[in-house]
């Protein structure tokens, strides 16, 4: 057990894991903005409407990661048309094609979440609500989505560590995160096993932190 | 369209065996799972705390840190721990293990983790009375655990089984890094020949949407049968 | 313990026929086949190539059988370790790096590195000299790397992963640069293109064949690297343990060097003669 190389490599793959948890943030921001947006969407009453949200959410949960980001890397970056506009200046960055994958893909499984905790609020509150003269719009502000968001506190909390491992496959379009660092000191000093060690533990801790975090916010908003 | 053809100038045929290829890793890494978690779901639930220990390291390292790394683990270290393994019992010479079989083994190691959590789950959520009434009637514990307890586990895991299918499935296209040609690699290497990324990549993804589709009518089938009598 | 040992070894068992047990005469050579004209792949998947038809060479004078085994480069020594395959010839330079893994024969060909860029960017035209050795490097060589630093700051530099020019990049030596690394040199040559990097470095026959290849402009610039980071040479990877292989290989090489076959092979696919 080559303890000096664990040491050494734990300063570069720490600061690997700064751009992991800036990939993974922005990402779920972005992404929890699309998820809500698409949501509202499937519970719409117009069938195209609901059907496309459905398949939005359908083709990003059926397929991997891997796909999704490689047809927005490689496959965008070919169509000679998408060069010359003002949109390449995002798509020529790995770091954005990287995000735009992410929270489309992330987008799908929260939109589900959410969705199912809309579908899921007690009836009887809603009619409280109207019975009030409170308008419908701000029972959906002020009532639905408060009670969705705590309802989905424990599945999303999954999501977002799910996210963190999904950002690992940056590292295939050219991102040095921290999947990237470990995978380049496994294959110049041929020393897996304790890589994966540091590595490995710096996910697990930061797998830790948002547990912790998540478990404090649903206690606090438990009712 | 004629990318996509059988035969000497078309992908068709590479792409058609590479879904094959893609199905027999799936298949053989969720039976892989299911080997582990027979091993460490009896392991969480003892009783022994040092059992309880191992068990849920392997869960929460496994399902804690990226498939990818994971899988780099197995490819760059992995016949050197098993060859150690085999010259303990003396066998020397070199043995070669192929992509399929690490590959394989890696996500099944990975699949093995989430489906021990839904074995657990499953059994958990057994009424204790099952287990009482079963010993109380005098049954052995082979029959216990496999006419009475075993079914009712399958009944409540199969809709979360379902979803480590899902999870394995894409986990698959991670394993290009072995060189074997499953849906992923066989459509990077199309890609690469051809320069058309955008076209290979999206019909990737077409292949897997299928595939996710058919497991789930099949899954359904599944499910309706486990639930007779219920 | 009894049964233990016999299910274990049973599993083992059961692994190796699913496996294959390696237990013959023949040299398996492992090598990447992305990497124009060193070593790649023809219309119909066959791989092809310098380093190929080199192989197959020294089989001869070796008098064994010979099969030739393709690898992702990022794989290429675990795999040669994991005997996958008992020797590497995949454009690998000797680098005292790789030495600690493995045992490098004598070189048999040399590879120059260059940077190359598409045609009309700003970094056309850079002041050094045709070339400069960098294992020690002399005052010419110096201000080289100060021009090249200068031209590169800031710039995207792309270059294929686990490889010398990546270390070269990674040394300091042209300062602060926005370095992409990608799994094989297509990859690189594509984002030149695409204009997602500024410059490429790689072995200088590897873009002037795919701008022949390709017809798309992408020209050398700046100076030919060779030596320090770029390594001494290419030569074939062997296990360390391995040494009647490499005292085999050796002696094939110098057969070949000898009776003009190299020198002969490497005309053909690169244009001049790189043997060494």
């Amino acid at each position: 057990m080559d303890i000096e190389l664990m040491i050494n490599s734990f300063p570069k793959l720490l600061s690997a894991a700064a751009i992991t948890l800036k990939l993974l943030s922005v990402s779920l921001i972005v992404g929890l903005i699309i998820g809500l947006l698409f949501a509202i969407l499937r519970l719409n009453k117009n069938t195209f409407v609901n059907k496309f949200s459905y398949g939005y959410s359908y083709v990003f949960r059926g397929t991997p990661l891997l796909v999704q980001i490689f047809i927005i890397y490689f496959g965008l970056g070919q169509i000679e048309y998408l060069r010359s506009t003002f949109l390449w200046v995002v798509l020529k960055e790995p770091y954005w094609c990287a995000i735009i994958a992410f929270a489309l893909n992330t987008g799908a499984y929260t939109s589900e979440i959410l969705r199912s905790a809309f579908q899921t609020i007690k009836p009887g509150i809603l009619e409280a609500g109207k019975s009030l003269g409170i308008s419908n719009k701000i029972i959906f502000y002020k009532i639905q989505i408060p009670i969705a968001i705590r309802q989905s506190l424990p599945a999303y909390g999954n999501e977002i560590i799910l996210m963190m491992k999904g950002t690992s496959l940056a590292s295939t379009v050219t991102l040095m995160d921290l999947t990237g660092v470990a995978k380049y000191i496994i294959s110049t000093t041929f020393k897996p096993i304790e890589v994966f060690i540091v590595a490995g533990s710096i996910y697990l801790f930061m797998t830790f932190c948002i547990h912790n975090v998540i478990k404090f916010f649903e206690k606090k908003y438990s009712f | 369209m004629e990318l996509l053809a059988f035969g000497k100038t078309g992908w068709g045929d590479e792409l058609f065996i590479a879904t094959l290829m893609t199905i027999a890793v799936s298949i053989t890494a969720m039976i892989i799972g299911f080997v582990f978690a027979l091993v460490f779901t009896p392991l969480k639930l003892s009783k022994n705390k040092f059992f309880n220990f191992i068990a849920n390291s392997y869960t929460t390292i496994i399902r804690g840190v990226p498939e990818l790394l994971v899988i780099y683990l197995f490819f760059f270290g992995g016949t050197g721990a098993l060859m150690y393994v085999a010259s303990i019992f003396g066998y020397n010479d070199y043995i070669e293990i192929n992509a399929f079989i690490t590959g394989a083994f890696a996500i099944g190691i990975i699949s093995g983790a989430y489906s021990t959590e839904v074995f657990r789950g499953a059994v958990q959520s057994i009424d204790k009375g099952q287990f009482e009434a079963a010993k109380v009637i005098g049954l052995s514990k082979f029959t216990q655990f496999f006419k009475i307890i075993l079914p009712q586990v399958l009944r409540l895991a199969i809709p979360n089984l379902s979803n480590v299918w899902q999870i394995t499935l894409k986990d698959t296209s991670l394993i290009s890094v072995t060189g074997l040609v499953e849906i992923m690699r066989q459509s990077y290497i199309a890609a690469g020949s051809t320069r058309d990324p955008l076209f290979f990549y999206s019909f990737a993804a077409v292949l897997y949407l299928l595939l996710t589709f058919l497991s789930m009518k099949l899954i359904n089938k599944l499910e309706v049968k486990y639930s007779r009598g219920y | 313990m009894n049964i233990l040992k016999k299910t274990i070894f049973s599993v083992l068992a059961s692994l190796l026929i699913v496996g294959n047990v390696y237990a013959s005469d023949k040299i398996k050579i492992g090598t990447e086949g992305a990497y124009p004209p060193w070593n790649s792949k023809d219309a119909s998947g066959k791989l092809i190539g310098f380093e190929v038809e080199l192989a197959y060479t020294l089989c001869r004078y070796m008098g064994r059988q010979c099969e030739i085994v393709e690898q992702d480069w990022d794989g290429m020594i675990p795999a040669l370790i994991m005997r996958k395959f008992d020797a590497i010839m995949a454009g690998m330079s000797i680098t005292d790096e790789r030495k600690k893994a493995i045992s490098f024969s004598q070189g048999y060909a040399d590879e120059v590195a260059s940077l190359a860029v598409m045609k009309g960017s700003d970094l056309e035209g850079m002041e050094t000299p045709a070339g400069i050795g960098l294992s020690s490097p002399n005052g010419d060589a110096k201000k080289a790397l100060k021009t090249i630093t200068a031209a590169l700051a800031g710039k995207t530099v792309c270059t294929q992963s686990g490889t010398i020019h990546q270390n070269f990049l990674d040394s300091g030596d042209v300062g602060k640069i926005n370095l992409r690394t990608y799994k094989t040199q297509d990859e690189v040559n594509l984002d030149l293109v695409s204009g997602r990097c500024d410059v490429a470095l790689a072995a200088a026959v590897a873009f002037s064949d795919y701008a022949e290849k390709s017809g798309k402009p992408v020209v050398l610039v700046g100076p030919t690297f060779s030596g320090g980071a770029f390594g001494n040479g290419v030569g074939v990877g062997i296990r360390q343990d391995d040494t009647e292989l490499l005292k085999t290989f050796n002696a094939a090489i110098k057969k070949a060097r000898k009776n003009g076959d190299i020198s002969r092979i490497a005309t053909k696919w690169f244009g001049f003669d790189a043997s060494m």
